[in-house]
């Protein structure tokens, strides 16, 4: 129980909550604009990786490599949002057969081989492990990743803020007022999904640099972090009223709160094979809270809050 | 302005609950005609008006509107000639969004939706202004989030946003049948003063008799799927309510059961 450790482990654990918060935005896009539960991503969080690494094992540049892995992460997307829309296959379950399917595809980017390695002294990633300490400052995964994560966010907030964006939140507010108003369901549906899992997707390709390796297990229960980042970001951040763009920040910050405590977690004495059932307990916990608290605790509305007429 | 042609629509085909909800329904408006329409539960008032949406496609028969066969045509596509009040309040406005968000969402019924910006300046001064003809004090409260406004409110707006850009017929479905009495009679009122503005070809469902005589210069009454009494002009004006329940009597052959139309 050396306190030194886990301060030492700290910045590590920032750097992989950041690059989840980018997967748990890409979560948040789906889960709570347009209200799908969309488990494509556990197979997206792979195959990013698996596309960005064998990408750049062929010689190109990281950033085209990552785009790369953006557009495949759309096209998982959109194989989904066809299952469920024009075939009117329920959403979990459409996410679930893409999901599936994509583990042989992901398979078969990496050469039928489980894991791929990218060494960093040869290629010039974007991010790695090795770049949190000692590093120039403008190399640091931490601040690149922070950048990353703002440029993003104002994509989001602007593109939210179109018609075509402000349809996607109306689909997921409101289908039926939605089509009354003319907004074509299935196509929100599909372009929501489509740019859920191109985010993922990019996510994992950074992923995948700061591990130094694409690992076909690497999306294994990604939903479940996913959602965790989202959920924990509400719960701390939910009484601060924001924007739009801010609810996004606390999505991200939520990705780091989890890997901090995963350190933590870590550092107790729990071993790294246990973490998947400590991150579904803590996701958990976390859904039954607010349901918990609104049964047991609620409280009468506060006098001249809501208006009624 | 619109035309109805012996349309039909059986649920659950060939199963135990098969319902024959149309049956050979026949409907012709002018344009500015306000027709009411009333009928016991089940007479297909509301099938009607969703055939008429294209919440599904009819079985037989063709709907045109304004000339325009609509019949094969897609909910969302129909949607550039029509502006619908449900009634349910929940069901007409995004509650996630906040009030000028939703007139955004439905100034821009039946155009494509780009990457341009959701909602300009320009746009709020101008629902600033429609919002004052509901007279709900909702023009100066245009980022409160729909979710916190009452079912009068929502329904309300949800007339407005049906109106903002001119709908060649508007489908009025029960819309003031969930509200307070009071409620009622002020959402009613905006809708006459909405629709005697822009003279819009409407058709209203009521479950209130009373209601259904006064307003609108046409009034039609339903029964299994199809129209047994149609009335219009002077010949409305003079009707009564016990009038519309001897007419239901002597045109379906059966009592006029229903606790609902008889305390209205």
């Amino acid at each position: 129980m050396n306190i030194m450790a886990l301060i030492n482990a700290l910045p590590g654990a920032c750097a992989q909550g950041l690059i989840w918060g980018i997967m748990a935005i890409g979560v948040f896009i789906t889960y709570r604009i347009l209200d799908l539960a969309d488990l494509t991503v556990d197979g997206t969080m792979c195959t990013g990786g698996a596309v960005c690494i064998m990408m750049m094992l062929s010689g190109h540049n990281v950033w085209v490599s990552l785009l790369a892995a953006f557009l495949a992460g759309m096209l998982a997307g959109l194989v989904t949002g066809l299952l469920h829309t024009a075939f009117g296959i329920p959403a979990i379950l459409a996410g679930i057969l893409s999901q599936l399917g994509l583990y042989s595809i992901n398979l078969r980017i990496m050469d039928n081989k489980a894991n791929q390695a990218v060494n960093v002294d040869k290629y010039d990633l974007l991010v790695s492990l090795r770049y949190i300490k000692g590093v120039p400052f403008y190399k640091n995964t931490l601040l690149i990743a922070v950048v990353i994560i703002a440029v993003l966010i104002a994509l989001l907030y602007w593109f939210f803020g179109t018609e075509l964006g402000c349809s996607i939140r109306a689909t997921g507010s409101n289908p039926n007022m939605s089509r009354a108003q003319g907004i074509n369901t299935d196509l929100t549906k599909i372009i929501g999904l489509m740019l859920s899992n191109g985010i993922v997707a990019f996510a994992s390709g950074l992923y995948a640099q700061y591990q130094g390796f694409a690992d076909i297990n690497a999306g294994r229960g990604a939903i479940v972090i996913g959602l965790a980042a989202v959920i924990i970001g509400q719960v701390v951040f939910g009484r601060i009223h924001g924007n739009f763009a801010f609810k996004l920040v606390s999505v991200a910050l939520g990705g780091v709160i989890y890997y901090l405590v995963l350190q933590v977690v870590l550092w107790l004495g729990l071993n790294a094979n246990d973490l998947k059932l400590v991150s579904a307990t803590v996701v958990a916990i976390f859904l039954a809270v607010p349901y918990l608290k609104g049964k047991h605790f609620s409280k009468p509305v506060k006098k001249g809050g809501v208006g009624n007429a | 302005m619109l035309n109805i042609h012996r349309i039909s629509k059986t649920f659950n085909a060939g199963t135990v609950n098969e319902k024959r909800a149309l049956s050979g329904l026949e409907l012709h408006l002018q344009e500015g005609d306000f027709v009411t329409v009333i009928g016991g539960n089940g007479a297909g008032k509301s099938t009607m008006l969703n055939a008429i949406a294209g919440t599904w496609f009819v079985d037989e028969g063709s709907i045109l509107i304004d000339g325009i066969d609509v019949t094969r045509l897609p909910e969302h596509k129909r949607a550039a000639y029509l502006g619908r009040v449900f009634q349910d309040p929940m069901t007409g406005t995004a509650a996630s969004m906040q009030i000028e968000e939703n007139l955004a969402l439905a100034s821009r019924r039946g155009k494509r939706r780009s990457l341009r910006i959701g909602i300009t300046a320009k746009e709020r001064e101008r629902y600033r202004e429609q919002l004052q003809i509901l007279e709900l004090g909702l023009e100066n409260r245009l980022t409160t989030g729909v979710g916190l406004l009452s079912g009068g409110q929502r329904q309300a707006l949800t007339l407005l946003m049906a109106t903002l850009r001119k709908p060649k017929l508007l489908l009025l479905d029960e819309h003031t049948a969930a509200l307070d009495p009071k409620t009622a009679a002020k959402v009613l009122e905006a809708t006459d003063k909405i629709v005697g503005k822009d003279n819009l070809t409407t058709i209203m469902i009521t479950h209130n008799m009373k209601d259904a005589i006064v307003h609108g210069n046409r009034l039609v009454m339903m029964h299994e799927g199809h129209i047994i009494y149609d009335v219009s002009g002077e010949e409305k004006k003079k009707l009564t309510v016990s009038d519309l329940f001897r007419k239901f009597e002597e045109a379906s052959g059966s009592e006029f059961a229903n606790d609902r139309m008889m305390l209205a």
